[in-house]
């Protein structure tokens, strides 16, 4: 692994994105990734709701309805039944899905690029500056995600950004770390080195040669934080510091629910079943991207 | 081995520095303080001097060098100082509650580990089957379902069920007994919360499991010890496991460690007097001398249990010790 | 007494229909024995009643202490009801044309560590309250702002000296947290030994606590009234989540919670439980307001704050909320059935209480245009506390949103939510409450007047005509006249200026086991907790 060509390595990474027509390709990928093609099509589902959501859902996500708080599936068009506030259920989870992608693809994206950033100039440029950061990343290391979490949020405060900026921190030594160990191997190749003495700049290198090759395991990352940010949004929801009324989300769906749930079951059935499912298909999404880059994983 | 271990024992230093000088910013830097909490929350009209007089008994007004000093140097002479909510010393109000969290922790670590490592191997062995499928599926949903949520369709269900069987509602008890104590009630309580964790839990090292299986099955050995025509079962037990338990033994025991205060959620849906209900409460009150020792302890046992995992795999692997 | 006797009919008959099933309470023979498990919502950083303000200390320690005088707990719901806890015959009259108050103290009342109670333990008492020596916490010592003295001349007689003859003292001293203790503790162990250790007269001895989980106490047998306790003891179990409290009523882990539940789980109790559970229902002495910031310039026009009034349909709002929340009765500023509150008659004459919905919403809309401020977009501050300050908060934005208001909602715990409120005054709206416990409107109302210290419009030295009118108030001996001035201050407050919105009152709703028997509701969280008069019915 530690003396691939340039051309090889490519060549290698070509391969994760064959030229083929791409319903060969589905159909391929369908075949060897069933679980994958399965936790796409729900987040693909997921993504289709939260474009369409002002077309597809019934009522109004903010309306409330007096006369049908707390209404059972199905009455008088509720398909899921209504909140405490007599709002429709499922126009509210067809809404917080809105919330829920921005949640997993902000924080998502932003904790693993920052990572990427991170870990590559690290394993560049070592020496001090490797030192001093890798020290730095230890100490958010050594937080359980959901401590960090919360430190930070209690410390911005809740709402939707404080919450997001309070799932990215962690993220960000957890993706930076893999980054660098990976980008370490890469640096090693005797190309960089020659990349230099033809006097490339700093950052043609990094850009050009050492960000391409680390994609895999950055792209592994990505996928992995997607479903545990909208994990950690709902947890933090749950103790108060999260998403705030009326925005529609399910994590505070799921809490306003806790208060209602014992007569009025539907109040938390559905939105933990929206968040179960949708974590349940960016993982699988994940596990199967996590299959198709990591070779060593790969099926024979 | 020594210098290596020397070598990280040394590196810990500044991560536990830096760690307690984040946590203690962090805290300082949230608005609003404990007084406030204390006496305002119940809208009773109280005067301004009461409430600067109980932050000056809290010493809120000493300087936060010096504050930031004692609470360093508390780790150095044992004293980790006293809550400002109760007023009781922290290391007692931790002892109080840590003998549930680390039953909790054994109990979901037992659960997670039978459920994780036989499915593991067989998703591995029958990788692209149904099998796998399944039990990836089992797996990830394990991951996806939000633990509070279990938790609390676990209560309504046992309340429900126990209603239309036995007529009389049944809820787990919701104040904690020692095992030595008496451990039915013990049992039935901790029991819950054990499930719901130890389902999470068992889904990371399911897949952990897995994927170490799958890694070692395709070594050298294994396909020699296929070669010289051994049956599938020993190659397994004997050659393959053995080999791919490292990375289990880990993703468990910085999932232990992770359960010694991390279940913050958890506990607030089971009503379990825990670390990690001590940790919101300490958050919630701006209990400084509370919530900074609370979440240093947590932070000290993930830096050991790293370092011991570390020091295992260099054990194993001499490569780790001399890169 | 006759002006009270009105409202405590009106309250001891709503008690009486909410008892449901079970009926109203009759002379039941009460048994004996038994441990009284209940649950509390919260937990108190000390057992020292006179530096504590919540009830998640009342609740677990009220029973170890007596009190000089209490609420009658066969009568909790009337406001003026008190009678004599550690003194004997009924509450003293006052002399020297009502400045000196002379209780004549019970004799052999014991400590539960042996010492007998004299006056003496109660003048020490009352001067750490009143009169706390620097560097010593005493959070309502401005209660008794009106005492000029305390003493003992013997063991059996306690005198308070007052400078100015007051309605407000004998609530000041009936006050639940005026826990007696001994002059001998205080003098050997000093004023903080209180916080972690108990030595009262109370009905029941302290037994065991853990931190976090629960108060443990027992039955003292030695206790001052023959017969009572009834109890072996009782267990405060601690529990932080709604749901858990409620599911442990329904799993009998816990018989009463004796804060109060919202209405939607008083409805799932009784329909899990049936007779097993008897609901006890009562106004509360607490409101739901907002407090529109005047330190805001979009909201120092009068007519801004009055279309927000004029938006919010209180009669509906009391219909639908009070299905989902803690709140129910639509009431102006003082205690809904007081004597001394409005009449429907007189609340609909004021802006957004009118019966007609849509002429008050247009009237709104017709005032932001004329200020300039049509869809007026602001942010609400709200605590981070479900009942009722989250549903009370998210339906306000929803009225708002009828006269084309934009209002999104900012949630903080209750540690940043009172920073915001009071230090860096950042909020345009803030939800905000005013919740005491012994009843007393004139002093109660001092929250609406813009020189409050928990008064937080920001709008202070710019009404004096309202101080005026509350000073008045406080001037006034006649009961009609007190209430035709309480009249004009609400309308100051409430309607032309709308300086506060009045949301709607609490509503103190206690479904329990129905073998807890002798409880009876009051007003308030913090009031009747002795619990000496409690037995099971098992």
């Amino acid at each position: 692994m530690v003396t691939v060509s340039e051309v090889q390595t490519e060549a290698q990474f070509e391969e994760v994105a064959p030229k083929k027509p791409w319903t060969k390709v589905a159909v391929d990928l369908a075949r060897r990734q069933p679980l994958g093609v399965f936790g796409l099509a729900i987040v693909i589902v997921m993504i289709i709701a939260a474009v369409l959501a002002d077309v597809v859902a019934p009522f109004n996500p903010l309306e409330e309805h007096f006369d049908a708080m707390l209404a059972a599936p199905g009455t008088d068009g509720y398909l899921l039944g209504t909140d405490e506030f007599g709002r429709d259920i499922l126009s509210r989870l067809i809404y917080g899905s809105r919330t829920a992608l921005l949640v997993g693809f902000v924080c998502a994206i932003v904790g693993s690029t920052a990572g990427l950033v991170l870990g590559v100039a690290s394993a560049y440029f070592g020496g001090l500056f490797d030192l001093v950061l890798q020290r730095i990343l230890d100490v958010f290391m050594a937080f359980p995600l959901i401590i960090l979490a919360l430190a930070v949020v209690a410390t911005l405060g809740p709402g939707f950004e404080n919450v997001m900026i309070a799932i990215i921190i962690p993220f960000i030594p957890q993706c930076a770390r893999v980054v660098r160990a990976n980008a370490l191997a890469i640096r090693e190749i005797p190309y960089v080195d020659a990349a230099r003495a033809l006097g490339f700049s700093d950052a043609r290198i990094i850009l050009r040669h050492m960000v391409p090759n680390v994609m895999a395991p950055y792209l592994i990352m990505l996928t992995t934080f997607l479903g545990q940010a909208i994990l950690l949004e709902a947890s933090l929801s749950f103790l108060g510091l999260g998403v705030q009324d009326p925005i529609p989300a399910w994590g505070l769906m799921l809490t306003n629910a806790s208060e209602f749930f014992e007569g009025s079951p539907w109040v938390a059935i559905y939105p933990g079943v929206a968040i179960s499912l949708s974590v349940f298909g960016f993982n699988l999404f994940g596990d199967s991207v996590r299959d198709v880059l990591d070779p060593k994983l790969r099926s024979r | 081995m020594g210098k290596y271990i020397f070598k990280r024992v040394l590196l810990m230093i500044p991560t536990l520095l830096g760690a307690a000088i984040l946590v203690f910013l962090l805290l300082r830097m949230a608005p609003g303080d404990i007084c406030a909490v204390r006496y305002l929350g119940t809208g009773m009209a109280i005067s301004e001097d009461q409430i600067q007089l109980c932050r000056e008994q809290l010493g809120l007004d000493k300087p936060q060098l010096l504050q930031f000093f004692d609470f360093v140097w508390g780790y150095f002479i044992f004293d980790l100082g006293t809550s400002m909510w109760t007023g009781q010393p922290v290391a007692h109000e931790i002892g109080i509650r840590f003998e549930l969290s680390l039953q909790v922790a054994v109990m979901a670590t037992i659960v997670a580990t039978v459920i994780a490592i036989p499915l593991g191997i067989i998703s591995a062995v029958r990788q692209n089957t149904i099998t796998d499928y399944v039990v990836r599926g089992f797996a990830i949903a394990g991951i996806a379902i939000p633990s509070f949520w279990l938790g609390l369709m676990i209560i309504l269900g046992l309340l429900v069920v126990t209603q239309a069987w036995f007529g009389e509602p049944w809820m787990p008890p919701i104040q904690f007994k020692s095992i030595w104590e008496d451990p039915a009630h013990n049992l039935a309580q901790l029991i819950w919360p054990a499930v719901a964790t130890g389902y999470r839990y068992s889904a990371v090292a399911t897949r952990m499991t897995r994927s170490a299986m799958l890694e070692v099955l395709r070594e050298d050995y294994v396909r020699t010890a296929r070669a010289k025509g051994m049956t599938e079962k020993i190659v397994i037990n004997r050659h393959a496991l053995k080999n791919a338990l490292l990375p289990v033994v880990t993703i468990l025991a910085l999932e232990f460690a992770f359960l010694m205060g991390g279940l913050v959620v958890t506990e607030q849906v089971f009503n379990l007097n825990g670390l990690g209900n001590l940790m919101v409460d300490g958050v919630e009150r701006q209990d400084f001398t509370m919530t900074q020792n609370l979440v240093m302890l947590v932070v000290i046992v993930f830096v050991f249990t790293n370092l011991l995992t570390d020091l295992c795999y260099a054990w194993l692997d001499p490569r780790i010790r001399y890169s | 007494m006759s002006k009270y006797a009105r409202f405590a009919l009106a309250l001891a008959v709503g008690t009486g229909l909410a008892m449901g099933a079970s009926g109203p309470a009759k002379a039941e023979t009460p048994k004996k024995g038994g441990i009284l498990n209940f649950i509390v919502a919260a937990e108190s950083p000390s057992y020292d009643g006179h530096k504590e303000s919540t009830f998640a200390m009342v609740h677990p320690t009220r029973p170890f202490y007596s009190l000089l005088i209490r609420v009658n707990p066969e009568n909790p719901s009337s406001p003026t009801d008190f009678i004599c806890d550690l003194c004997v015959g009924d509450l003293p009259k006052p002399t020297d044309g009502g400045k000196t108050y002379t209780f004549k103290i019970k004799k052999g009342v014991k400590f539960h560590d042996g010492q007998t109670l004299t006056a003496k333990d109660l003048e020490a008492t009352y001067n750490k309250i009143i009169f706390p020596p620097e560097g010593v916490s005493s959070v309502r010592k401005s209660f008794f702002k009106m005492v000029e003295s305390v003493s003992a001349p013997d063991d059996e007689t306690l005198v308070f000296k007052l400078k100015f003859a007051s309605g407000a003292f004998i609530p000041a001293v009936a006050t639940p947290f005026n826990y007696t203790y001994s002059a001998k503790d205080l003098k050997e162990h000093g004023y903080d030994w209180h916080e972690k250790n108990v030595n009262g007269t109370g009905a029941f001895k302290f037994k065991e606590a853990v931190a976090g989980s629960h108060v443990e106490a027992v039955r003292f047998d030695d206790f001052h009234m023959a017969g009572k306790p009834y109890l072996d003891g009782y267990k405060a179990l601690i529990s932080r989540k709604m749901a858990i409290r409620v599911q442990a009523i329904r799993g009998d882990r816990a018989a009463i919670e004796f804060r109060g539940f919202p209405p939607k789980q008083r409805d799932d109790l009784v329909k899990a439980l049936g007779k097993e559970i008897t609901v006890q229902e009562s106004d509360w002495n607490c409101v739901l307001l907002y407090t529109p910031n005047q330190g805001r310039p979009i909201m120092q026009d009068p007519r801004v704050r009055q279309a927000l009034t004029l938006a919010v349909d209180r009669w509906g709002g009391s219909q639908h909320l009070s299905r989902i929340a803690i709140v129910k009765t639509v009431g102006g500023i003082a205690f809904p059935n007081h004597p001394l509150a409005a009449t429907k008659a007189e609340l609909v004459r004021l802006n957004g209480y009118g019966t007609d919905l849509k002429a008050s919403r247009e009237k709104a809309k017709k005032l932001l245009a004329e200020a300039g401020k049509a869809g007026l977009k602001f942010e609400l501050l709200n605590r981070g506390t479900d009942q009722p300050y989250k549903i009370v908060g998210t339906w306000l934005i929803g009225q708002w949103r009828q006269v084309g208001m934009e209002v999104t909602q900012r949630v903080e715990p209750t540690k940043s939510f009172y920073n915001s409120l009071r230090k860096t005054k950042e909020f345009d709206v803030s939800m905000d409450f005013n919740c005491q416990s012994v009843v007393n409107p004139i002093v109660d109302v001092s929250k609406y007047v813009g020189s409050a210290g928990n008064n937080y419009a920001n709008f202070a030295g710019k009404d004096q005509e309202l101080e005026d009118i509350y000073n008045q108030l406080v001037q006034e001996g006649d009961e009609a006249k007190q209430r035709e001035i309480m009249r004009v201050m609400e309308k100051r407050a409430l309607s032309d200026m709308a300086h506060e919105g009045i949301t709607l009152w609490w509503y103190k709703i206690n479904p329990h086991r129905s073998y807890v028997k002798g409880w009876k509701i009051a007003p308030s969280h913090y009031l009747n907790q002795s619990l000496d008069q409690v037995w099971l019915d098992k």
